[in-house]
This record gives structure tokens, sequence and C-alpha cells, in this order.
């Protein structure tokens, strides 16, 4: 790996983001994969980092996912958009900070596409007025959660408990950085690091200690992919994506996998063990998967968090590995059990009493 | 695998580590004229055996490159030997002498052909 050289691209890519006074837009679908994220990053944002972040109540979906599958119209999905940015407004806020990669990129292209054609704006804002009689400003500022975790990824180092260091051998663990297509393809110069060379991962797991792997197949998609999962017979597709990247990271040898998008820890976890039960395969040490976190996941274990606060036990590839490697202190019993009853051996129960 | 509804698809991305590129090597060295195909088609389209049957010498030159020798092995038995596409490059490959050698060398490295 050129370290040199790579540096020297992403140093041109770099973006402005904001320093605090964050409104916070939340991901349709994260609630369902990995619920203790977000949790985390407020938790993070607010009581370490001492940051502003609002959410509003009245903040829907951004059609993305409707969008990307064709089912949604553009205008819809612009007219969906200026109703969240006159929510932000109404809250006087002016730093938009998406959860959502595809939001992200979303808010991106429709604030692109305003700005070469201030028509649609117009026409958008008309629509808008009518359906809601709500008026909005386009944000000041417009950054993902990941690049606001990146901006801190110093003062969470200062306070962290632990590192991306294996407690036996005192190696920096090998980490998979792997970035949402819709981070910085689509608009490489809103990316930190550009499209070719993102930092925004890399660059946390280099300040909390770990070794980032370059591998042949690092930009691959992860094989969300849209319209190749939603329909279930084109889950083929969708899988093939994932195994291509298994297959090309296995000889690196890797610890750990970390993403900043819904839907690539949700899939490279759980088509591991797809492939497995189909063909019998896993790409980790000792026959076992790669566990795969979030960059909240990881920001909370270095910040001490309990890993099953942090919604862990939700990892169809068991993370204890990762867990035992850093030396972080959790109670393996304690994985299911909420309000004191173990949900997985007595779910029942659990049901009756919530 | 019934119970997912679905089977992995197999990738159809070219894998230059894995793939043998041996017969193309092979050729490049007894007819450096193969080097310098750039695939513009004028052999496939003066070709009779490309008129009645689905051979094209243009794809088998790619094929070679790219290593995927597999159906490149049964492919190259149909031409004729007749020449007419060594008359018609413009960039003078001995398209003829390669066709010999790609034949030569599937019988002499049986193994590198997959």
């Amino acid at each position: 790996m050129k370290i040199d050289g790579k540096k020297a691209i992403w140093k041109d890519y770099q973006k402005e983001i904001a320093e605090d006074k964050f409104y916070y837009v939340r991901s349709c679908v994260r609630q369902n994969f990995f619920p203790g994220s977000e949790t985390a990053f407020l938790r993070i944002m607010r009581d370490i980092l001492k940051k502003d972040v609002f959410e509003h109540p009245c903040h829907t979906t951004c059609t993305g996912i409707g969008y990307h599958s064709d089912i949604v119209p553009v205008e819809t999905t612009m007219t969906v958009v200026a109703r969240q940015f006159a929510l932000m407004t109404e809250s006087g806020y002016e730093n938009l900070m998406p959860s959502c990669i595809t939001s992200f990129g979303l808010y991106t292209e429709i604030l692109d596409t305003w700005h070469h054609f201030p028509e649609v704006e117009e026409k958008i804002r008309k629509q808008l007025r009518k359906a809601t009689g709500r008026e909005f400003k386009s944000p000041k500022n417009l950054a993902h959660a990941s690049d606001v975790i990146y901006k801190f990824r110093k003062e969470i180092s200062a306070k962290a408990k632990y590192k991306l260091v294996n407690k036996n051998t005192g190696e920096p663990l090998k980490v998979v950085d792997h970035i949402g297509c819709h981070y910085a393809k689509m608009f490489p110069s809103k990316g930190v690091g550009g499209a070719e060379y993102p930092y925004v991962l890399a660059g946390m797991v280099e300040e909390w200690g770990g070794q980032v792997i370059d591998y042949p197949e690092r930009r691959h998609c992860c094989g969300f992919g849209f319209r190749q999962y939603l329909v279930q017979a084109n889950r083929g597709f969708s899988i093939a994506c994932s195994k291509e990247k298994f297959e090309s990271m296995k000889p690196f040898k890797p610890d750990m996998i970390i993403t900043n998008c819904p839907g690539c820890p949700m899939f490279l976890d759980r088509w591991q063990y797809v492939i497995n039960e189909m063909e019998g395969k896993t790409y980790g040490a000792d026959g076992e998967g790669i566990p795969v976190f979030t960059y909240e996941e990881v920001a909370g274990l270095m910040l001490g968090f309990d890993p099953w606060d942090l919604g862990l036990q939700m990892h169809q590839t068991d993370c204890e590995p990762v867990l035992e490697k850093i030396g972080i202190e959790y109670d393996p019993a304690a994985k299911y059990v909420i309000n004191g009853v173990n949900t997985k051996t007595n779910a029942k129960a659990y049901l009756t009493v919530n | 695998m019934e119970r997912f509804g679905f089977a992995i698809s197999k990738g159809r991305q070219i894998d230059y580590d894995a793939n043998s590129r041996h017969i193309a090597g092979y050729i490049s060295e007894r007819e450096p004229s193969f080097r310098v195909c750039i695939e513009c088609g004028c052999c496939a389209a003066t070709c009779t055996t490309g008129n009645f049957t689905s051979f094209s010498l243009r794809e088998l030159h790619i094929l070679l490159k790219r290593g995927e020798n597999e159906s490149v092995r049964e492919n190259i038995k149909k031409c004729m030997l007749c020449g007419k596409c060594t008359l018609v490059c413009p960039r003078g490959v001995n398209t003829r002498n390669v066709v010999t050698l790609a034949r030569q060398a599937f019988q002499k490295f049986p193994a590198d052909a997959v």
C-alpha cells in the first residue's frame, strides 16, 4: 500500500464539516438492522462531545430506497426532502447531519440539481407551499454523521478506554473499512478523501490504533443495491457482490470490518451466515466469520460503552472474538438479557411482561 | 439452499490473478504481431467460418489475452486456415499463425486450457 501517494490525493478532497448545532435525521432501516447505533451516536455527541444535536419528531423517510428502486418519482422525492429542510428551518438549525448514506447522497444530489436548475427548486418550493404551507432554507452545511465522528475522532481517542489493538500481542487490529457507495461515488468532492481514497473510516481506524487493510475489492459494493435485494429471486446478485469482497479480503486475515452505511453492515454481516449455510465457507480466522461493525459501535466500544447497550447482540456474525482481542470487559451471560429476562431462552416470558 | 429462495450468482468479473495467460504468452513469443492486434474485428468480418457459424477470431483473441481459455480450445478448431483474415488485417497480424500456435499450445499445455 503506497501510503504517501494516497495521502497526497485525499488531501485534495477535504470538506467542510460543521462544529456544532446539528440537525440529525435518522435512517429508515437502521433502527431495524442495528438499533443501538444511532442511540450510541447521540450519546457520544451529546454526553461525550457535548454537542447540540436536535431531532425532529415529524421527520419522515427521504424516500431514497423508493427513489433508487424506481418506485418514487424524483419530483415527489424532492418535495419530501424539501419538507425535511422546512422542518430544519422551523427548528432554527442549519447544519444537516443524516445518519443514512443514501439520504446523504440523495440530499447532495438534490442540492446539486437545484444549484444547476434553479427553476426546479422554484417548482418544488411551490409544490411544498401548496401541499403543506411550509417554506425552507437549504442547509448551510451538509455532513454525514460519519464525517462528524471523523472530525471529532481525536477527541474520542483522547477519552477512549480501549484501542483497536490486540491486547495479547500488542499488534494493531487489521480492519477492513467499507464505505457506502452513495457517500462519495456520486459526488466525490462531497466526501472526505473523494471516491477513490475515502478517508472517513480509515482516519477513525488509524486514530484509534488499528491498521487499515488495502485489498483488491476495497471499493466494491456490499451488494445491498436496492433492486438487487428487494426482489427475492434477484438476491443471488446481491450475495455474489458480498462474496466477491470476502474472497478478496480473506488472504489479508482481517480481524473486523467497519462500515458507515445502513445497508453495508447488514449485508456483510448476514450474508456471511447465508454463504456458510449454502456453501459451508467462512472467511475469518479459525473457521469463524469476520465481525462487522458500524462506526458508532466501534466508537462506543473505544469509549467503554457496554457491548450489549450498543446492540452487538443483533449481529448474526458473533462480535465476541473482537471484544476478546481488544480486552473489552463484558458479561457473556447478559447478551440477551433485557430487564432481567433472557429473551433468547425465555422469549415467551419477555413478550408476556412487555 | 431451497429455503432461501435464491442461489449465489456466479461472478462475471475477469480474474487476472486466477486466469492463466500462459497460452497467450506462448503465442506472443512465437508470433509477436499477436501483441499489436487492436480487436477491430476485420478478421471476423471477412471470415467464411464466421459467416456460417458463431466463430469469431476477434472474440478468441480477446479471450486468449484475458486467459479465458476454456471456450477458445474448442472454438479455435473451427478455423479452416484459409488466411483471408491475414489479408485484411490493418495491423499486419499474422492471424493464421496465431490460430496454428494456439492449437499447438492447447495440445502442449492441456492444463492451461481450463
